[in-house]
């Protein structure tokens, strides 16, 4: 106990700000999301994410936004472990043969009402991997999607304005 | 006849044999050419001679030049800073050979791939199911690596059989595609008796998109981009690979800046990967203050990344000849900089990592993969390094990495705190590696050569973060891929995790994975 009272008094506030003039930018979308968040689902909105064949850079972003710089949790929300959880699915990269039924046992498993997020060109037709011989072709074309996100990954801040635009539409 | 030693030492395994042809058309690469029935015996000499696990093994499909489909097996020797690679000529009808997967575990799951991919039979070889192109969905008798393929003709689907591990109390727990975190698909099956893990079954495939087919037919410039979109996390590592195959057959030298900027950057991404492991393997055991602490770190690498290249992923930076992206003055005050600041952030978390007693008891020997069974399974890379295997494409190969002194980091235990520790000193050391590159960054230069696109076959590598990246490439006289065979480290260290798991129990699986951090993506192209 002491010990650690002594470390907090030596080490005094260790939090310092990152690029403060991006993160003015993040707030101002943020807190846009926030209000749509709580206007239009309560409290939150709980996504489900699938990789059904992405070249791993859209993950890499989903997770960047989860950090503390942008902390997507703090505007409203949660990306769960468990498609019964979810309110939303948000599917990346091109729809493999192998991901199809995956894709929709996936979709199938989450409860009422719920919508589909397509992030990344990959997923709006196939992007690079458009016309392969183990592509299915447009997530679209399998499951009702309301919203694309775009980007080659998307950044973070895209994926959050994007989200806004989704909101305000429903 | 160029590389005479090589052959004398094959001929002291082989006594009477006699190479249809020896070329050595680059510097770093020895093609020998033999007849199908000493091709198996001179594999295994080489791999006995090299101590080198096969790199690579993959078909061409030449039944419209030759008659013939050709089997390329590519060996390193790291000694001699070159390539060795042996071909033969497989007859079109009845396609097959002698497989070489009981001798040689490493060429296991590459005639895996050959098989499921060309229809070339490799004889002999223990277990023919498929890698990626999954039964339920795939019919059989459709090879679509073959050049007359076009579209997927009907016939059989059946389902795929699993390994089993019967007797009393041993129950499986199957787990994916879908997994619980934001992560590629994947499925693991694992058999359990107790608590220990006593065999582990991947099954990849999920991600499979047919990036080497989709490389065929293509002009080189337009497929750089695709080679990008390999394999996420290692964008610039694939491109450099991608690249250098080009130049290396068109001849092209690239500017002095350009290598040097090549390796600034090859460096910078394997700092935000390495930075996202150390996250990730606190994230796994529970320690969420340096995993958050690490997400922050990734996240300033990221960003300094887009502003010295606009792109987050290095994506669009390479270029056939040189690269796009410059690092002028004030560019080059931003990133070192940026490392002073980093090099403080990393120690300190170096130091939280470190002084917690239940992180280095849940980390040290946890996920064990000894050197022997890493040599045998001819894992790369970071996983390998941290097994004592001493094996890096930087230290052997490169004249930039020599000029700057390059300390390869090597670990024995080969557990998980042997690889955390390889990749805390490989950051340390890509930080003193960007400052020792920035520094010979001369004022003006060039940054690309006008390159002449030429015909013909040659290999490139670029040793990534998580290991080497190959590309090899046979471009035809109009300037189209003929064929591309990619290996990405993933593709070999997978089996690698297989083993490492064995007797631990299964809440350390997550920890044993992120140690690897494998990619599903470049595994399954």
């Amino acid at each position: 106990m002491l010990n650690i009272l002594k470390n907090r008094i030596l080490k005094g506030i260790v939090t310092r700000h990152i690029r403060p003039e991006l993160s003015k930018e993040i707030e101002a979308a943020g807190s846009e999301l926030r209000s749509l968040i709580r206007k239009k689902f309560g409290r939150s909105l709980h996504i489900r994410e699938i990789d059904t064949g992405s070249c791993g850079a859209c993950e890499s972003e989903i997770i960047a936004a989860n950090n503390p710089i942008y902390d997507l949790q703090r505007f409203g929300i949660n990306f769960v472990a468990s498609p019964r959880h979810a309110d939303c699915l948000l599917v990346t990269g091109p729809v493999s043969k192998n991901m199809l039924i995956a894709l929709k046992k996936t979709y199938a498993a989450m409860p009422e009402p719920k919508f589909v997020i397509t992030c990344g060109d990959c997923a709006l037709d196939g992007g690079s991997f458009k016309g392969s011989y183990y592509v299915e072709g447009a997530v679209k074309d399998i499951l009702p999607v309301v919203l694309h996100i775009s980007g080659c990954p998307p950044s973070p801040l895209q994926i959050i304005l994007s989200l806004n635009i989704l909101l305000q539409k429903a | 006849m160029a590389g005479p030693e090589i052959i004398t030492e094959i001929k002291n395994k082989i006594p009477d044999f006699a190479p249809l042809a020896v070329l050595q058309n680059y510097p770093d690469e020895i093609n020998i050419k033999v007849r199908a029935q000493v091709f198996k015996d001179t594999c295994l000499a080489l791999h006995k001679i090299l101590s080198s696990p096969v790199a690579a093994l993959f078909a061409l499909d030449e039944r419209k030049e030759s008659g013939c489909f050709e089997i390329n097996s590519i060996f390193v020797d790291f000694k001699n800073s070159r390539w060795i690679t042996v071909n033969m000529d497989i007859p079109q009808e009845n396609p097959g050979f002698d497989s070489l997967a009981k001798s040689m575990y490493s060429a296991s799951l590459f005639e895996r791939e050959i098989w499921e991919m060309f229809g070339i039979q490799p004889k002999g070889h223990p277990d023919l199911r498929r890698l990626r192109l999954h039964n339920e969905v795939w019919a059989n008798e459709n090879y679509p690596l073959r050049k007359d393929f076009r579209k997927m003709q009907s016939g059989n689907l059946s389902d795929y059989k699993f390994g089993r591990v019967e007797g009393d109390g041993i129950f499986e727990v199957p787990v994916g595609p879908v997994h619980a975190g934001i992560i590629g698909p994947g499925h693991f099956r694992f058999s359990v008796a107790g608590e220990p893990i006593i065999n582990l079954e991947l099954r990849m495939g999920f991600a499979h998109r047919g990036v080497e087919k989709l490389f065929e037919g293509k002009l080189c410039d337009d497929a750089l981009g695709l080679s990008e979109c390999v394999c996420g996390d290692s964008s610039f590592a694939h491109s450099l690979a991608f690249t250098q195959a080009i130049e290396k057959i068109s001849g092209v030298v690239i500017p002095e800046r350009a290598a040097y900027l090549r390796g600034i950057f090859l460096e910078l991404e394997r700092m935000y990967n390495h930075i996202n492991d150390m996250g990730g393997i606190a994230t796994d055991v529970g320690f969420s203050f340096p995993s958050v602490f690490a997400s922050i770190i990734k996240e300033a690498i990221l960003q300094l990344n887009a502003r010295l290249t606009g792109n987050r992923y290095l994506r669009k930076v390479n270029t056939i000849g040189g690269v796009l992206a410059n690092i002028d003055e004030t560019k080059k005050q931003v990133l070192l900089d940026s490392i002073k600041h980093l090099k403080r952030d990393f120690n300190e978390l170096v130091k939280m990592l470190y002084s917690s007693v239940s992180f280095m008891d849940r980390v040290d020997t946890t996920g064990v993969l000894r050197r022997k069974t890493a040599e045998d399974l001819g894992v790369v890379g970071l996983t390998a390094r941290a097994s004592g295997i001493p094996a890096d494409l930087r230290k052997y190969f490169s004249g930039l990495y020599k000029e700057a002194k390059f300390k390869m980091a090597t670990q024995e235990s080969g557990d998980v705190l042997a690889r955390l520790r390889v990749r805390i000193s490989e950051f340390q050391e890509s930080c003193r590696l960007i400052e020792e590159f920035a520094a010979r960054l001369n004022k003006g230069g060039k940054l690309k050569t006008e390159p002449e696109l030429k015909a013909g076959s040659a290999l490139g590598y670029a040793e990534g973060w998580r290991g080497p990246v190959l590309y090899w490439f046979k471009i035809d006289p109009a300037g189209l891929i003929q064929r591309c065979k990619i290996v990405d480290p993933s593709f070999l260290n997978w089996q690698g995790l297989a083993y490492a798991v064995l007797g631990n129990i299964i809440p350390d699986f997550p920890l044993c994975n992120k140690s690897f951090d494998l990619s599903y993506a470049g595994n399954d192209l």
